[in-house]
């Protein structure tokens, strides 16, 4: 049941999207296929999907051992924000310098400018009992308008035309495609070698046993001797820092610069993928996939049937509506087995 | 001139403030009961494009407020079956709620682009509001004025009546309300329902009134200031009035200052302040736990399932 | 109505695709040309993308089954634009516009990597063989905007509601207040930047704040009807924005400045299919239609149309340019010689504004 859930809920929703777009006076069944197969159909788009997949599946993996230890940090899209400007901060420091050591400098600062931007809320939670729910989603907000001051303001091309958007990286600051001409930039395998990592990581070592623990049974935690404040820290900075990798990632490949588009909402997909995920790693994977194969296939569907892009993102919201809904078929299973779980799984 | 451009001031501020209020209003009741619904901001969409598709069908803008209540009620209780019903995730559910009203108010909206209609206009006859110190005070719609009453008729209700204490018992502790017998999810139900429509009504403000028109995305992104000002004002109906006409203050002035030729600080600094205020509040209630009243609802965003 | 036409491109785009895994076939006479939009909102904002989308109808409107149209809306600047525009030339588009400037950068390496595929980018500078630029002269429109301003503002003030100071909105403010100038020499411009293109409650609060503080005609460089709304609600006046917004202000609205992509793109389609089409950067206007005057509202009277009117035919007949010098800037110094015209490599770099702006 744990894993037919998904695919019963994309059958709901192909199901009512023909019906709906049929209604709609589209050709029903050619949108729902554009959608959901033709973006699958053909290797060339493998390539795309993998490039918006990656960092879904690098913060929804971040995110999921939170969710897992009920830390609920709704932010990530503020910590990828946060990344990209950090990592921006040393492209644009090092910009017209040259050396092998100034890309991993920007990821490495990617990295802890998501981790300090994940700090506060954990902060705030363990010193004062704040809830990190709203913290961390009002400090999204903050780190958007912190990019649109960088790039209207100091960090503003000085050959661009007052236009508010940074330099476009140098090729040392630019994430390598893995092949010649490929779309694929160094950051996916990454993306998704940290992912299976994560993976190891919790079932196998004692700090993944008491993240666990700690999300399931808090008071068992504390008689086992588990800290709830080490794994409220462990767990946003962890968060933080791979949604802040994914963000210098996204910057210094597609991207190659910073501009007041480039929070497209990635960190807010990827609590939708994380559950979607069931918080599994490979789930997570799969789950980035389906969502990045429903983006491009809405293209695709607008191209082929001039189905709008609003009816795309009605589809998308059936799509969870579904998976959310049939989630109720497993939850009441663990319930079952153990009441423990019923007021901890919240 | 002076007092022209001082009731004019006042009146911007008034309207400014008043989808934020009722949109948040409705927001509070429903964590008041112990739900976190993220999705104001398609709630509010829906309301907008209701709204306007209603009054531009039958030529009346009061019509028009009534579907878009309609329309914010039926999409908050798409938010209700999931997580009351169906005990899902409600940050998962609250943003696919938002996505859903930022595409369906698109595709509702698409026949209405480039009409217009009759906005609401004042409720009151204009020879109440003739002289510039009566138009501030009579001179505005009917939302104002509800937007308002309805802050007063929630603070009480919350506070002296049975059925407010219920709600939050509730959302202070539902499985204990559970035990003494109150139906928690009937009350979570309609503390959802009564904030679909509130935001119903928010957004038809936008598309009513405001800006009389439907374009996509009307609302500009409102519902989130809105979710903040819940928590800004720590969950008092007062405290919301307050935080709503604060914001609605600083943003006209900065405007005004900026028309006078001089900046306040930076308009992304200026964006970033309700938010940093927010996290500030929240600490400082945090820090100093007072009564219940002001802390946050305990059972806040926790799904409940009366086993 | 949107549904209506999209139902048009459904049929076409069906037979197109389903012909995508033949490239042989495209060759054929009869297959029609494949042309595709990228959008950078929806095509309901009544504003940029609005405009742009009545070109492309235009297109099809011209050209019937000789060409087939289809285009993505809502396409974020950045990455999903380079993948959509590639998309848009799997699925047999031969000539594709991207039509936001946030497209620059993916449309530069789409053009690279896909040689046999014409591009069009608006309002761009970056250009290849196979990737041609094109704007609209819409400081042209602005002058005679600002020619009626200055006749009708009874304050002398004229509030401008603006979005970011890249050079095309600054051209456009200038344009406007030393066309004013002209007829009124102390006339000034209030410009409040709301940085934002599109936020139509804010757009409307600036207005009223613009009004409030003395300002009598309001025209804007953001995207919705609101200001307008707001101007006609006090029974002030202004200007439309990229289409005629009178059906939202009957009384206000003195004209607008119509973004008209339709001559631009049927000129270019025709080539497309002649098999002349080369790359370059075109700048139309008044002239080549591509900025209209949309007619004048009842409040403007008949020697101010007469007026307007005539600048117009100037701007068309090119005897007069709305930038030539003398032209001080804010700090008094003289920015434009006498009788010298700004070329076109200026005002792309414009970043300073005429003594009377105030900003």
């Amino acid at each position: 049941m744990l894993y037919a859930t998904p695919f019963l809920a994309v059958a709901l929703t192909a199901a009512a999207g023909t019906i709906v777009f049929g209604l709609m006076g589209y050709d029903g069944p050619r949108a729902v296929r554009d959608i959901f197969v033709a973006p699958l159909a053909h290797p060339d788009r493998w390539p795309e999907l993998l490039v918006k997949a990656g960092p879904l599946a690098l913060i929804a993996t971040g995110l999921s051992v939170g969710f897992r230890a009920n830390v609920w940090n709704i932010g990530a899209e503020g910590q990828y924000i946060a990344g990209a400007i950090a990592g921006t901060g040393v492209a644009l420091a090092t910009w017209g310098l040259s050396g092998a050591w100034i890309l991993p400098a920007m990821c490495l600062a990617g990295m802890l400018g998501g981790m300090a931007w994940a700090a506060v809320p954990a902060f705030l939670r363990t010193r004062f009992g704040v809830s990190e729910i709203l913290t961390s989603l009002m400090l999204t907000y903050v780190a958007v308008q912190l990019l649109f001051l960088l790039v209207r303001g100091p960090w503003k091309d000085p050959e661009g035309f007052n236009f508010p958007q940074t330099r476009m990286f140098t090729p040392d600051q630019t994430l390598p495609a893995i092949s010649e001409g490929s779309l694929i930039h160094l950051g996916i395998p990454i993306a998704l070698l940290v992912a299976c990592i994560a993976w190891l990581l919790l079932a196998r070592t004692v700090a993944g046993y008491e993240v666990k623990v700690v999300g399931l049974a808090p008071a068992a935690a504390r008689h086992g001797g588990f800290s709830e404040r080490r794994t409220i820290w462990l767990t946003l900075l962890g968060a933080g820092g791979l949604a802040g990798l994914a963000g210098i990632f996204e910057a210094a490949g597609p991207f190659g610069q910073l501009t007041p588009q480039f929070p497209g909402g990635y960190g807010y997909t990827a609590i939708i993928v994380a559950f979607l995920g069931r918080l599994h790693p490979v789930g997570i994977i799969l789950a980035a996939l389906v969502l990045a194969v429903t983006h491009v296939g809405g293209e695709l569907a607008q191209t082929g049937v001039g189905l709008p892009q609003a009816a795309t993102g009605m589809f998308q919201a059936m799509l969870l509506f579904f998976l959310l809904a049939t989630d109720v078929l497993i939850r009441f299973r663990p319930v079952l087995a153990r009441p423990a779980r019923a007021r901890a799984a919240a | 001139m002076s007092t022209a451009l001082l009731v004019s001031f006042a009146m911007t501020v008034a309207m400014a403030s008043t989808p934020i209020l009722l949109a948040s209003l409705g927001e509070l009741v429903a964590e008041k009961a112990g739900v976190l619904n993220l999705g104001v901001e398609g709630m509010m969409l829906i309301g907008a494009v209701t709204g306007f598709a209603a009054a531009a069908l039958t030529g009346s803008a009061y019509l028009g407020l009534l579907a878009a209540m309609l329309g914010g009620l039926l999409t908050s209780l798409i938010f209700a079956a999931l997580t009351l019903g169906l005990s899902a995730n409600q940050v998962a559910t609250g943003l696919a709620l938002t996505i859903f009203g930022v595409g369906a108010s698109a595709l509702i909206g698409a026949p209405f682009v480039g009409r217009t209609i009759e906005r609401l206009g004042p409720l009151l006859p204009q020879a109440l509001a003739g002289h510039p110190v009566l138009r501030v005070l009579f001179g505005y719609d009917l939302l104002v004025y509800l937007a308002l009453g309805l802050t007063a008729v929630v603070a009480w209700w919350l506070r002296y009546t049975r059925p407010g204490l219920v709600l939050r018992a509730v959302g202070e502790s539902d499985t204990s309300a559970h035990a003494i017998g109150y139906p928690v999810l009937a009350v979570r139900t309609g503390a959802v329902a009564f904030g679909g429509v509130l935001a119903g009504l928010a957004g038809a403000y936008f598309s009513l009134e405001l800006t009389p028109m439907w374009a996509d995305r009307l609302t500009a992104g409102r519902g989130w200031i809105a979710l903040a000002l819940v928590v800004f004002a720590s969950w008092r109906p007062a405290r919301l009035l307050a935080g709503a006409y604060l914001f609605g203050a600083v943003m006209t002035f900065e405007l005004h200052a900026k028309a006078a030729g001089f900046a306040l600080l930076p308009p992304e600094i200026l964006a970033m302040l309700p938010y940093l205020a927010t996290i500030l509040v929240l600490t400082l209630i945090s820090v100093r736990p007072g009564r219940v009243s002001t802390a946050a609802p305990a059972c806040l965003g926790k799904a409940f399932s009366p086993a | 109505m949107v549904a209506v036409i999209t139902r048009r491109s459904l049929v076409a785009g069906a037979a197109g695709a389903a012909a995508l895994p033949f490239a042989g076939a495209a060759g054929s006479a009869q297959t029609p040309l494949g042309i595709g939009f990228v959008y950078v909102g929806p095509t309901g904002d009544y504003g940029w993308t609005y405009a742009h989308d009545q070109g492309r109808k235009a297109i099809e409107a011209e050209f019937g089954s000789k060409v087939k149209t289809s285009y993505v809306e809502n396409v974020a600047e950045g990455p999903d634009a380079e993948r959509v525009l590639r998309q848009l030339a799997t699925a047999g588009n031969k000539l594709i516009f991207a039509t936001s400037f946030g497209f620059m950068n993916a449309t530069v390496r789409a053009a690279r990597a896909l040689p046999n595929v014409w591009f069009e980018h608006a309002t761009g500078y970056q250009r290849a063989a196979n990737l041609a630029t094109y704007n609209a002269r819409f400081y042209e429109g602005r002058a005679v905007c600002g020619t009626i301003a200055g006749h009708l503002s009874k304050t002398g003030t004229a509030g401008y509601i603006a979005s970011f100071p890249i050079p095309e909105v600054v051209m456009g403010i200038s344009a406007f207040t030393l066309a004013a100038q002209k007829v009124n020499p102390n006339f000034k411009t209030k410009v409040l930047w709301v940085s934002t293109w599109y936020d139509p409650a804010k757009e409307a609060d600036a207005a009223k704040a613009l009004m409030d503080q003395g300002c009598d005609i309001l025209t804007q460089h953001t995207d919705s009807p609101a200001p307008l709304q707001a101007a006609e609600a006090r029974g002030m006046l202004g200007f439309g924005q990229a289409s005629d917004m009178r059906t939202y202000a009957p009384k206000a609205q003195l004209t607008s400045i119509v973004d008209d992509w339709a001559p631009y793109y049927i000129r270019r389609v025709r080539m497309a299919l002649d098999g002349t089409w080369k790359s370059g950067d075109t700048w139309d206007g008044l002239k080549e239609g591509a900025v209209r005057i949309a007619p004048y509202g009842d409040a403007v009277p008949e020697n101010v149309r007469r007026e307007a009117d005539r600048v117009k035919e100037e701007i068309i007949a090119g005897a007069l340019h709305p930038l030539t010098g003398p032209i001080k800037d804010q700090k008094g110094e003289l920015r434009v010689k006498e009788g010298e015209r700004m070329t076109d490599e200026q005002l792309s770099k414009m970043d300073w504004y005429p003594a009377g702006v105030q900003s």
